[in-house]
């Protein structure tokens, strides 16, 4: 089962090849196997998962299946699961069992999907290697001293090692393409809006989007077809008509523009990913795609503007908890204050205290207007940058990630370097622009991945252009410990 | 401009977030090097600029005066780090 | 030195929704603790805020009713501290823009008209609350008033004395409670207003530093707490002393106001625009039909009483200081009843009963229609004045008796008939020679004092009216 697409599980379930207990204990027994030294999981809860697949299996048997029904997927425990442990990666919810679901897990309950735990991930998503969480580093499948990527690292590492079939991710400067992108998988950030944020726990409001993360673009389309949903409990959920995501994978894209923005292709490049980005280009040529110089004039801003308002809408969103209604409170405090600075400096990591910080900095008295409207306005002019880049063709395309996986610890020590491994992933966030990240090879070994960049709702587009890829190239079905 | 330690001060307070005086000098070190990051953005000019907040232009949708929400007292009570049967418990709060 | 007092309010208004502004949680009062505290009121993680249509409505209402300006796009914010009761750790509030702008409210204090301009009305979340005293150094925290809407109201300061103040505060309390916006129930903390006071020598452009007396929440306290502020900063400007801006609580006890235990370090509520709301956008169609839907305003009621209707100023505002009074006294002149006997009637005799049993008009116990009779009744002339007011107090007595049986019994029917007044009339002229020498003389007094005597002798029963009028014909003639 390991090597099997979400649509030939389908199949599989159809045509009672195994059922879904079966398929479910397959991949609890790869997580028991494998995830002590991966630790993609934070939760597993195998007696919920099998009854959930005893469910499935009951509706598969009344002929009751839909594209998911009876599939396990991986959740990001991010997302509230009603009774799961739901940590977001923090001590800070250790202990948090969410008393309701969150929109997304809430639509793969209803299409009779199967959650097959919670995946690790960086402290509320902030972090691009998944070492802050405090559940410890998830490892990267293709190399162990190395980081997964982040913040949906458990989500890749889980994915990429086969311990579940596809995951869900979500993305606030990069979180689901660059983990992506180091661990040979297909990662999709929606248009900002598409997929309900309800019960999600908040890092950026502003920012934050759910995507599917799993082998393939197909996969992907498939995952979409069920996260994308209006939902009226979030005020920026989108109300618009379902699309059929895998309807237009096959489409021709004789004709098709991409566009490269000289911006990212310049000096800076590591040349290794330069020359592996130059051969996607010449595969979308055989397919008769036209490639186009463009320019994201102010793309280089992303990463000042992306940790102004990140960590300023963070710092904000954070301050629910203090110890009161739930999760962590602190031991030993003499009065409120002390309660309330002792459970915060004891509940929560390193790098989400700095943002916390650096977004009370940037709101405060007297520095608004030169942090925070600041950014706020050359977060419009990064924003127009791409509306008019797309005057000019039908996607762009960009590196998902500066380099491939580094080695875990090599940039702990120093959060600016951290921070740049967003720097081709973050305008998108900023835009409320798709993007997807999907393999494109190998560089000593690890594997990196391009970028595909899309109008507003422009999902199908890119899904079919990244299929197309993928029916002329390999690369998305290595795995680790096969020959490379 | 440089942070100070009179600043990291002011947003510890602020943020509710003890820091203690050994790690001040860490945590002052680290914020100032990603305050230098930021400021790369100041050379832009951004007269006559519109900030954007929301990635689409849409407005906010309203919701019907329904009530759709049952009490669950007990079962949050529970959740809480300390309650009793009604509320939940804090220090004293000095107005 | 003399001094000029500046006074400006802030208003927070309950709106009467059924739900909060952000949730589908019940904003019922009175419930046990936190039965009102749902996912959203408790801030869970991953919990968003949605707007509830009714409260927009109804800011919307509001600025109709003082001709404000509606903001086709305003925008809400997070206003951030950490406060137990405060879950989310910040406040939504409406900051730069607001959905309500410019608009005004004329006041009378003590028959002089003034216009109290209110800058701004904006929309929030109340806060929860907390409990003290329920454990040795602990706080409860109940948080069934989180997120209920509140509309804060805030004037320019505008106003120059306690008694303007307490004027524009009656004012604003009716006038929330006429177009259906509030329950005005101070008691329970509908309305709450924070009053900002400070003082200047007369005359002077320079406004002095004022101190904001929070959550004052009776029109009495209110008046108290404005006036000690005010010879507080006076005497401590004469002092010598300057004055910090601060916060103050008035305590009705002692009545004192005093400065809140100040925090170390000023406030920084750090406002952003909430990402999790997107800007609300209200459309000129929305606007006129809620424009449609207001009805009269307490202003235009007044108008018309003292213009169509000839009743005095004072008469008149009492009438329409309260919805419910205006209509009831709308439906009595509709049935046909005099507009300035009624008027008298309601403001006279209703009234003042209402007032001494503490009672609101809904809870009058003489039905409508008994009360229409007896007015009736005094219009045809069955009865006097007086003897309405008999009626009046047995029928408050005992709601279940009948004006016309009561007029029987008690046998309060006037006479009115000339040839049974003519002859008491005779009676007290050949009496009284004195007295009558007296009016001849130019004395009024004493034809009043005639008057009286006539109605002496008939008992109460003569017609006050016509006695007079005959009387005076009597003895203008001889």
């Amino acid at each position: 089962m390991k090597d099997l697409s979400l649509n030939e599980l389908n199949q599989g379930l159809k045509n009672k090849d195994f059922s879904s207990v079966e398929l479910t204990q397959y991949y609890l027994n790869q997580i028991k196997d494998l995830n002590t030294e991966i630790n993609a999981f934070i939760t597993i809860d195998e007696e919920k998962s099998i009854q959930q697949a005893q469910q499935a299996d009951q509706l598969i048997s009344q002929n009751h299946i839909s594209e998911l029904t009876g599939i396990p997927i991986a959740q990001k425990d991010i997302f509230c699961a009603s009774s799961w442990k739901t940590t977001c990666g923090s001590k800070m919810l250790d202990n948090f069992y969410a008393p309701y679901d969150s929109m997304v897990v809430d639509l793969f309950n209803k299409c009779g999907a199967i959650n097959l735990g919670k995946t690790n991930m960086d402290e509320f998503a902030m972090g691009s290697s998944n070492e802050t969480s405090y559940f410890g580093a998830v490892k990267n499948p293709w190399n162990i001293d190395f980081v997964p990527g982040g913040s949906s690292g458990g989500s890749a590492a889980a994915v990429a090692s086969g311990m579940a079939p596809a995951a869900t991710a979500t993305d606030t400067g990069g979180s689901i393409r660059q983990p992506a992108s180091l661990c040979n998988l297909t990662g999709l950030k929606p248009t900002y809006g598409l997929v309900s944020r309800f019960g999600m726990i908040a890092f950026a409001s502003s920012l934050d989007q759910a995507g599917p993360m799993a082998k393939t673009a197909e996969d992907c389309a498939l995952m979409l077809n069920v996260m994308a949903d209006f939902d009226e409990r979030d005020s920026t959920s989108i109300k618009r008509d379902k699309e059929n995501y895998t309807q237009s994978l096959n489409a021709s894209l004789q004709g098709k523009t991409i566009g490269i923005p000289k911006e990212f292709f310049n000096d800076e490049l590591n040349d290794d990913v330069k020359i592996i980005l130059e051969k996607v280009m010449q595969a979308y040529q055989s397919l008769g795609v036209n490639i186009k110089e463009i320019s994201l004039p102010n793309s280089q801003l992303s990463i000042p503007v992306y940790y102004v308002i990140a960590p300023a809408e963070a710092s904000s969103n954070l301050s629910r908890y203090d110890g009161v209604k739930f999760g962590y409170r602190a031991s030993n405090y003499k009065d409120l204050e002390e309660m309330y600075l002792k459970t915060r400096e004891e509940g929560f990591g390193d790098e989400v205290k700095r943002r916390i910080l650096v977004g009370t900095y940037v709101l405060s008295a007297g520095y608004y207007d030169a942090y925070y409207l600041k950014a706020q306005k050359i977060r419009r002019l990064i924003a127009d940058d791409f509306t008019k880049a797309f005057t000019e063709c039908d996607l762009i395309l960009a590196p998902s990630s500066p380099s491939t996986a580094f080695k875990i610890g090599d940039k702990t020590e120093d959060p600016v370097a951290m921070y740049m491994q967003d720097m081709y992933t973050i305008s998108t966030n900023l835009a409320g622009l798709p993007a997807i990240s999907a393999p494109a090879g190998f560089i000593n070994k690890m594997p990196i991945g391009f970028q595909l960049i899309g109008n507003y709702f422009e999902e199908a587009k890119i899904l079919n252009f990244t299929h197309q890829y993928q029916s002329i190239s390999d690369w998305h079905k290595y795995s680790p410990g096969g020959v490379l | 401009m440089a942070l100070t330690d009179k600043d990291i001060k002011k947003l510890s307070h602020l943020a509710k977030i003890n820091i203690s005086s050994d790690d001040e000098m860490i945590v002052l070190k680290k914020l100032d090097g990603i305050m230098k990051l930021i400021d790369t953005m100041q050379k832009i000019d951004t007269t006559d600029v519109q900030p954007m907040s929301h990635a689409l232009d849409i407005y906010q949708t309203l919701r019907d005066d329904v009530v759709t929400e049952k009490n669950q007292k007990e079962k949050f009570l529970q959740l809480g780090p300390e309650s009793n049967e009604d509320y939940f418990i804090v220090p004293r709060v000095v107005e | 030195m003399t001094w000029d007092i500046v006074i400006g309010i802030e208003t927070h208004v309950q709106l009467t929704t059924k739900t909060k502004i952000f949730s589908g949680a019940s904003t019922e009062f009175g419930l046990p603790a936190n039965e009102n505290a749902c996912l959203v009121s408790l801030a869970y993680p991953g919990t968003l805020p949605v707007l509830n249509k009714e409260a927009v409505m109804k800011a919307i209402k509001f600025g109709l009713a003082v001709d404000a300006q509606i903001a086709e796009y305003s925008v809400f914010a997070r206003k951030n501290y950490f406060y137990p009761d405060l879950p989310k750790g910040y406040q939504i509030s409406q900051f730069e823009l607001p959905v309500v702008n410019h608009g005004h409210l004329e006041i009378n204090n003590e028959g002089v008209n003034k216009k109290i301009r209110i800058l701004r009305a904006h929309l929030e979340e109340d806060a929860g609350k907390s409990v003290h005293g329920i454990m040795d150094n602990k706080t409860g925290i109940d948080l069934n008033r989180a997120g209920t809407p509140l509309l804060e109201i805030v004037t320019e300061p505008d106003m120059s004395s306690a008694k303007e103040a307490i004027a524009y505060a009656k004012k604003l309390h009716n006038l929330v409670q006429w177009i259906g916006i509030c329950d005005g129930n101070m008691q329970e903390g509908s309305f709450r207003c924070d009053v900002n006071v400070s003082v200047k020598p007369r005359g002077s452009d320079k406004l002095g530093t004022r101190r904001e007396i929070k959550n004052l929440n009776s029109f009495r306290y209110m008046e108290q707490a404005i006036n000690y502020e005010v010879s507080w900063q006076i005497e401590q400007i004469e002092d010598g002393h300057d004055i910090i801006q601060s916060t103050v609580l008035f305590n009705p006890d002692s009545g004192e106001t005093k400065a809140m235990r100040s925090k170390e370090e000023a406030n920084d509520y750090r406002y952003f625009p909430d990402p999790d709301l997107l800007p609300l956008k209200i459309s000129q169609k929305d606007i006129d039909l809620i424009r449609d839907s207001l009805g009269e305003l307490p202003e235009e009621c007044l108008k018309k009483l003292t213009v169509d209707f000839k009743l005095n100023e004072a008469d008149a505002s009492i009438i329409v200081s309260d919805k419910k009074t205006y209509e009831f006294y709308q439906s009595l002149v509709a049935s046909g009843l005099d507009a300035k006997i009624t008027a008298n009637w309601i403001v006279g005799n209703l009234f003042a009963k209402l007032n001494d049993h503490e009672l609101s008009i809904d809870d009058c116990p003489i039905a409508q229609e008994q009360f229409i009779l007896l007015i009736k009744r005094i219009m045809d002339q069955t009865i006097s004045n007086n003897a309405g007011k008999k009626i009046f107090d047995l029928l408050w007595e005992d709601p279940d008796k009948n004006v016309d049986t009561l007029i029987d019994t008690l046998g309060l029917k006037q006479v009115s008939d000339v040839s049974a007044i003519l002859p008491m009339i005779d009676e007290i002229i050949q009496n009284n020679p004195e007295m009558v020498e007296q009016f001849k003389s130019g004395k009024d007094k004493a034809f009043n004092a005639l008057v009286g005597q006539v109605m002496k002798i008939s008992k109460g029963k003569a017609n006050p009216g016509q006695v007079s009028e005959l009387l005076k014909e009597k003895l203008t003639k001889s």
